[in-house]
């Protein structure tokens, strides 16, 4: 097909004859006015999405982020879920950090580091009743952190305690006031609450995965926190991309959240080796951020808020919105296609739409 | 990265506020009533980067992958 369309045609240099040619096919190829485009959308998505389902694979242990994929995904994103099942980052670097040790740094610490992370031992010590926390030194020099702050941070979140360093492994206590009344338990409890302190990195960030893909170094994220992120120095901001689109909605405004639901939607589908026309999936991006918000499609979504009664009770929960419109009193004009074709009249689509008026 | 980077984000794409008279020309030539447009709200972070104005009419600037580059129109409403 491309070898028999050579590009733009006003590149070539083309006949009269041939331009007219290329304006009249043109005009031929595009939608009549009238034309269903909503309806063929989704028919030409819908179709090749319920083979995507037979040609799901097993993938499980082969890549070490696994993502959503296939329908589900593709469910998710028009569903507008407020949190996809996996969120995932995918950060690139500027020109200076696009190597792999600056990659590595940056990936570090962008990773959520919890203090269990960075301990190389922890124990109870029972005869002498306190908890002893061994940081390991290489991992604190990676990730730039003291074992001064360690004993701040533990000093601010837990109370009732001493604390008190050694050759670098840090102890413990029940404070003075409360000795009395303590368990092994007590003790024992604190050292999970300790072990679980978020210490540094960016919270919700689980895994941080660097990959180089055609010279350009990739940090690819499970979980994702695009604010923060965007902020941080050494990462290429302009193509920093998260697949949570109510993030990016936050973050980058509407019309960036459509950009990605065509994105993401299109990549989906691609990967599943199905060629959607990509007009489809333009029209969808439109409707759902029509109103300035993210909205499924679905019955709390688009065809929920339609205006005609007849439209809505013919899509889901057909009683109870023939019920609510019956005691509210509603009025259905009749504009749209369902409602006439229930009533039996002509429906306003296609040849349909066009009205007489006659001049007497 | 400060506030104003966003707008040069690949998912980004350009906007631009439209005057009094361009924005009566285009709803003219589109035949529309203002409310009748696509929208987009006030706390939307690119319009609070823009400066644009519950009632303005922004116009959008989109690389299609289509038809090379097109022209949106969204007015802004109150959250």
């Amino acid at each position: 097909m491309t070898e028999q369309l050579p590009g733009p045609y006003e590149k070539i240099d083309l006949k009269k004859k041939d331009k007219d040619m290329l304006k009249k096919r043109y005009k031929q190829i595009k939608y009549e006015v009238g034309e269903a485009v909503g309806v063929i959308a989704a028919q030409s998505i819908s179709e090749p999405a319920t083979q995507t389902t037979l040609r799901a694979y097993h993938s499980e242990g082969r890549t070490q982020l696994v993502t959503t994929k296939g329908l589900p995904r593709l469910i998710e994103l028009f569903d507008a879920r407020k949190i996809p099942k996996t969120p995932t980052m995918e950060i690139y670097l500027d020109k200076e950090h696009n190597n792999k040790e600056d990659a590595r740094k940056i990936a570090a610490k962008i990773k959520e580091t919890k203090l269990k992370h960075i301990l190389k031992e922890d124990s109870i010590d029972l005869i002498n009743l306190r908890i002893e926390l061994v940081p390991d030194s290489t991992l604190l020099q990676n990730l730039d952190i003291t074992t001064e702050s360690i004993i701040t941070l533990i000093k601010k979140s837990i109370k009732h305690i001493n604390i008190s360093c050694e050759n670098e492994v840090i102890m413990i206590e029940i404070a003075q006031d409360k000795k009395p009344d303590f368990t092994i338990s007590d003790l024992q409890s604190i050292r999970v609450r300790a072990r679980n302190l978020f210490t540094k990195g960016i919270k919700g960030i689980e895994q941080a995965i660097v990959e180089c893909e055609n010279n350009q170094w990739i940090i690819k994220t499970l979980g994702s926190n695009l604010k923060r992120v965007l902020k941080m120095p050494g990462i290429d901001a302009s193509r920093i991309t998260s697949n949570n689109i109510f993030e990016v909605a936050k973050v980058l405004g509407i019309e960036a959240a459509r950009n990605a639901i065509i994105k993401e939607t299109i990549t989906t589908m691609r990967e599943q080796g199905v060629d959607t026309d990509v007009r489809h999936l333009l029209l969808v991006a439109d409707a759902m951020t029509n109103d300035g918000t993210i909205q499924a499609i679905g019955r709390y979504g688009l065809a929920g808020q339609k205006s005609s009664v007849l439209s809505r009770a013919n899509f889901e929960e057909t009683v109870k919105h023939l019920t609510n419109a019956a005691s509210g009193g509603e009025i259905d004009p009749l504009e749209s296609v369902i409602e006439n074709i229930i009533i039996g009249n002509i429906a306003p689509i296609g040849t349909g739409m066009i009205k007489l008026k006659v001049k007497d | 990265m400060s506030e104003k980077d966003i707008l040069s984000h690949e998912l980004v794409s350009e906007h631009k506020i439209l005057t009094k008279n361009e924005s009566q020309k285009i709803l003219s030539q589109l035949n529309v009533k203002p409310d009748r447009l696509p929208k987009m709200r006030d706390t939307d972070p690119v319009v609070e980067i823009i400066g644009a104005k519950v009632g303005d009419i922004v116009e959008i600037t989109r690389d299609s992958p289509t038809a090379g580059k097109t022209k949106y129109y969204r007015v802004v409403i109150p959250e």
